[in-house]
């Protein structure tokens, strides 16, 4: 067991349709919008901006990468009063041309086991946190 | 066992912590001396990290005579495997409004 296996989850997938149009859709507002959250993002590292939940769940996020068609990253955390119920990750997707068109792989990493959290009296901290996301998709 | 994630994350964050767990799943049981000698730090320094694995549920101690034999108990892991599995689940529905969207996008 290596410490990527306990902190990183890896989703890919053909997408038949090429690198430029899936990259419109990963870092268009309005695009983003209509496939993960309502959303404030531009493609510029170092901008700020946040992901709405329609649970009324915020996260804020970071930009960390922009390479144009290839590269974007950008941090994916949640705050809360309650320490136990923070997140911090990492969000990459990484877009490879295929002769079908675009290799999309996504990977999140984090909750960085050495960042300094509440561990007493916490419970199941994220569990709240997924609960409102299935309750999002549930209705999506 | 029910431990908290974070318990979890930050047990597992100590690099020779998790060298003495990731032992214990790979050789089955062993006593602190055995984990001591590839441990390369002392034998009162391991049991300390033993008292900290055991606490977060990761391992079990079974007394035999004087030695202690320690056990890695991986069904302690699962809060870490469901927030994978929650994670994956929830990107894999946003992939596919997100190939919904592209298709909509040719017209």
């Amino acid at each position: 067991m290596t410490e990527a296996d306990l902190r990183t989850v890896v989703i890919e997938r053909e997408i038949s349709h090429p690198p430029e149009k899936l990259w419109r859709a990963l870092t268009q507002p309005h695009l983003i919008a209509e496939w993960l959250m309502r959303n404030d993002f531009a493609p510029v590292v170092g901008h700020h901006f946040k992901l709405s939940g329609d649970w009324g769940g915020v996260l804020d996020c970071e930009v960390l990468v922009v390479e144009p068609n290839e590269t974007l990253s950008y941090s994916w955390n949640f705050d809360h009063d309650d320490a136990a119920y923070n997140l911090r990750s990492v969000v990459t997707f990484t877009l490879t041309p295929t002769q079908a068109g675009t290799h999309l792989r996504m990977e999140q990493s984090g909750f960085r086991p050495d960042q300094k959290q509440a561990s007493g009296g916490a419970k199941f901290g994220w569990q709240k946190f997924f609960d409102n996301l299935d309750q999002l998709l549930a209705r999506t | 066992m029910a431990t908290p994630p974070d318990m979890l994350f930050k047990t597992l964050g100590d690099p020779t912590r998790r060298a003495i767990f990731e032992r214990l799943c790979r050789e089955g049981e062993q006593t602190v001396g055995a984990l001591t000698a590839h441990a390369g730090i002392s034998q009162p320094a391991v049991s300390k990290h033993l008292g900290v694995l055991k606490q977060a549920g990761l391992v079990r101690d079974r007394p035999e005579g004087r030695q202690t034999h320690y056990s890695a108990q991986r069904a302690a892991l699962a809060p870490l495997i469901d927030w994978t599995s929650q994670m994956a689940g929830f990107w894999e529905s946003r992939f596919d409004d997100l190939e919904d969207l592209l298709k909509r996008m040719d017209q």
